[in-house]
């Protein structure tokens, strides 16, 4: 088992190396350089520059030298902290990160837990009670909920609150708490706000696991050690949660590890809709204002946020599923 | 297994002689017509598929205005109730509208429209309009509906700048379905020949293309399928940025579709029929095209057909966010950034209209996988 979860996060920080080079040719791909695009800021701001200042601002930036040394430079200041300067923010981009990957990572938790929550008790009602009236409401709504996209979905809960409750829930947070310091009406006003993000990531998510669990559950009632307990008499609900339903979890709880990174990919244009301050809506206007530095940066950390996600679903795979850990120590 | 078979037996024999032999001489494809055809939410969902897709090859036909044309005195108008019964309780086989007039309220300086109700426009139908090439050859000017001047049809209202959403939203089916399909058909290239290579060779090839494929799974897809479209130069034309797209995300799809091949590659090299025609003394290329391909292919329409809904949700989703298409061209993303926010949301809550094409188109793919699916799967009755 130690051996194991050694190899992993081994794994891991492999893992991580390649999405650090695959973060530096994204810095690289735009054409032109953010100097370039730096000096032409310069410029329209009436400052002359001259060939030899620019070649030394391309000296002092180390855009002369070939792409592996400027890999290792820029490696090297990531390592120690220094992801380098948005031009958009006119901030370090260290300092405008933080609290954003935070709720990010908090809201795609938060959202794991709703499908979790719903998928599995509704999956194992449609499984016990196939083809009836439930049955079809249930699989059509999950169906409606993995056809409409994330940010339609928001659009319309935003709307219907609006419409109905005269409530304004984009945001995560009511403007007069937007900078007011934590204490429980801050929080209060948080938790009014997080349903609908929470809501709208997890649907399509829930939809996808409810198929699986009933699948999976209903594979499992049709096995002879089922018929052999109920001839024995055991009782339906024992009999259900005994061993079926454990079984049909295992596919569950191994999803988690493509759960993660579509939670997060949801989260960004869920957020743009909602207005939330997490990375996606950030990272979509470094994009569109061609912020470099800060739109690579934002993708290899939210990236990071998953493989690390992805790490702790396969341990606790592990844990969950003894069959599993048999086989990886043997291979 | 002797469950099964009796189950087939009574089944047969409830039906007529001819057709019972039809079901023992029929081929595999043949066979899975049959169940599928069985399947009618699949039935339904491969008719609304056609149905959009002719929509998007015969945009122009089902066009009623001009998609470009910014209609000035009708900008914002909510959609046109189709009546059948006139302001004296008359009832007209014909369906007709009426025109609307729009008046500013000074307050609220929000446009507000009144049925004019003394003319009568009867919807007629294929009309003579605006000229244009079905399918991009034959000179036409014949539109399915229209009305007479000076009144304009909007069967889904308008936008901002009074264009009328309904052909738009016909033009626009022609991005995000052909978007879809030219997408799914580079991923299904590249994860054919990537998982055909890892799953034909083995060894360390197998094992440095697994490692990549699962690297790959692990970035959220959105945001990087958004940073490879943001990196498009801005003065690329409207052709080259739909056909990067699909280069993005196609690029991006594949890992999974080159994991069920390999998967499902070597599934079948170790399975007993093929054993079986080995053992019979069939040659390698009979094996592949009689055993292997029809087993294969099957499963591949499946994986394909479910790969579909998702290249289109994504397209719409990078449009939505002005990262995709990029106007004047339209997709259904495009059309929906009019609907970014609860104002004109609630204001003109129809701008909302685009979204339902692509929720049915969604839907209709993913009831067909699933049909497919079922149809394609020769253990299930």
């Amino acid at each position: 088992m130690k051996h194991y979860v050694f190899q992993r996060l081994i794994y891991m920080f492999f893992v991580f190396w390649l999405v650090s080079v695959v973060t530096f040719v994204i810095i690289q791909l735009p054409p032109g350089d953010y100097l370039s695009t730096y000096i032409s800021r310069l410029e329209q701001a009436g400052e002359e520059l001259s060939e030899e200042e620019a070649a030394n601002l391309r000296r002092q930036y180390g855009l002369d030298q070939p792409l592996f040394a400027r890999y290792l430079k820029w490696i090297g200041q990531v390592l120690q902290g220094e992801f380098g300067f948005s031009f958009d923010w006119q901030k370090p981009i260290k300092d405008i990160i933080g609290e954003r990957l935070a709720l990010t990572f908090t809201i795609a938790i938060l959202s794991t837990i709703f499908t979790f929550a719903v998928a599995i008790p509704i999956g194992i009602y449609s499984a016990t009670h196939q083809y009836s009236v439930g049955d079809y409401v249930v699989s059509i709504i999950g169906f409606i909920g993995l056809a409409i996209p994330n940010f339609m979905l928001a659009l319309i809960m935003l709307y219907i609150a609006w419409k109905n409750y005269g409530l304004n829930l984009t945001g995560l947070f009511s403007p007069e708490y937007l900078d007011a310091p934590w204490d429980m009406a801050k929080v209060g006003d948080l938790l009014l706000h997080l349903p609908i993000p929470v809501i709208v990531n997890g649907t399509a998510g829930t939809a996808g696991l409810i198929r699986v669990m009933r699948g999976t559950l209903l594979d499992e009632l049709n096995k002879q050690y089922v018929i052999t307990a109920r001839s024995k008499g055991v009782g339906e609900v024992k009999l259900l949660f005994k061993y079926p339903v454990r079984v049909a979890l295992n596919p569950i709880v191994s999803g988690l590890a493509w759960l993660f990174p579509s939670l997060i990919s949801a989260g960004t244009i869920t957020a743009w809709v909602l207005g939330l301050p997490t990375a996606g809506p950030m990272l979509v206007r470094a994009l569109i204002t061609q912020d470099t530095f800060l739109s690579a940066t934002l993708l290899m950390f939210v990236t990071i946020l998953t493989v690390i996600g992805t790490t702790v679903s396969d341990i606790l795979l592990v844990v969950v599923d003894p069959r599993i850990r048999m086989e990886r120590a043997a291979s | 297994m002797l469950r099964r078979l009796d189950r087939r037996r009574t089944k047969a024999n409830q039906q007529s002689d001819r057709i019972d032999e039809g079901y023992y001489l029929a081929s595999q494809w043949q066979l899975i017509w049959r169940k599928f055809r069985r399947h009618r939410l699949a039935m339904l969902s491969a008719i609304v598929i056609i149905f959009l897709y002719s929509l998007a090859v015969f945009a122009e036909f089902y066009s009623v205005n001009d998609y470009h044309k910014r209609h000035v005195k009708y900008a914002k108008a909510p959609p046109h109730t189709v009546r059948f019964i006139d302001e004296e309780g008359n009832f007209h086989l014909n369906p007709f509208i009426y025109d609307m007039t729009q008046k500013l309220d000074m307050e609220t300086l929000k446009r507000l429209y009144t049925e004019d109700r003394s003319k009568r426009y009867p919807i007629r139908f294929f009309v003579r309009g605006e000229p244009y090439k079905l399918l991009g050859l034959i000179d036409t000017d014949i539109h399915l509906m229209g009305v007479d001047e000076p009144a304009v049809f909007f069967p889904f209202g308008t936008d901002e700048l009074g264009r009328d959403l309904f052909s738009r939203t016909m033009h626009a089916a022609r991005i995000s379905l052909s978007i879809g399909f030219l997408g799914m058909v580079t991923s299904f290239v590249l994860g054919c020949l990537i998982g055909g290579v890892s799953g034909y060779f083995g060894g360390s090839v197998d094992i440095i293309v697994q490692r990549v494929i699962e690297f790959l799974v692990s970035i959220p897809h959105i945001p990087l399928i958004m940073a490879l479209s943001a990196a498009f130069p801005p003065e690329w034309s409207s052709t080259q940025v739909y056909f990067g797209i699909t280069v993005v995300l196609a690029s991006v799809s594949w890992p999974p579709l080159a994991r069920a091949v390999r998967g499902k590659l070597l599934e079948l090299r170790e399975a007993d029929f093929v054993m079986a025609a080995r053992i019979s003394n069939m040659g390698d290329m009979e094996i592949i095209v009689k055993h292997l391909l029809p087993s294969f292919a099957s499963f591949l329409i499946v994986v394909l057909s479910l790969a579909v809904p998702g290249m289109i949700l994504a397209e719409t989703a990078l449009s939505f966010l002005q990262i995709g298409i990029r106007p004047p061209a339209v997709s259904w993303g495009v059309l929906l950034q009019d609907a970014q926010n609860i104002r004109s949301l609630s204001q003109s809550p129809w701008l909302l209209i685009p979204g339902l094409f692509v929720i049915a188109t969604v839907l209709s793919f993913n009831f067909l996988g699933d049909g497919l699916r079922d149809a394609a799967d020769p253990y299930k009755q």
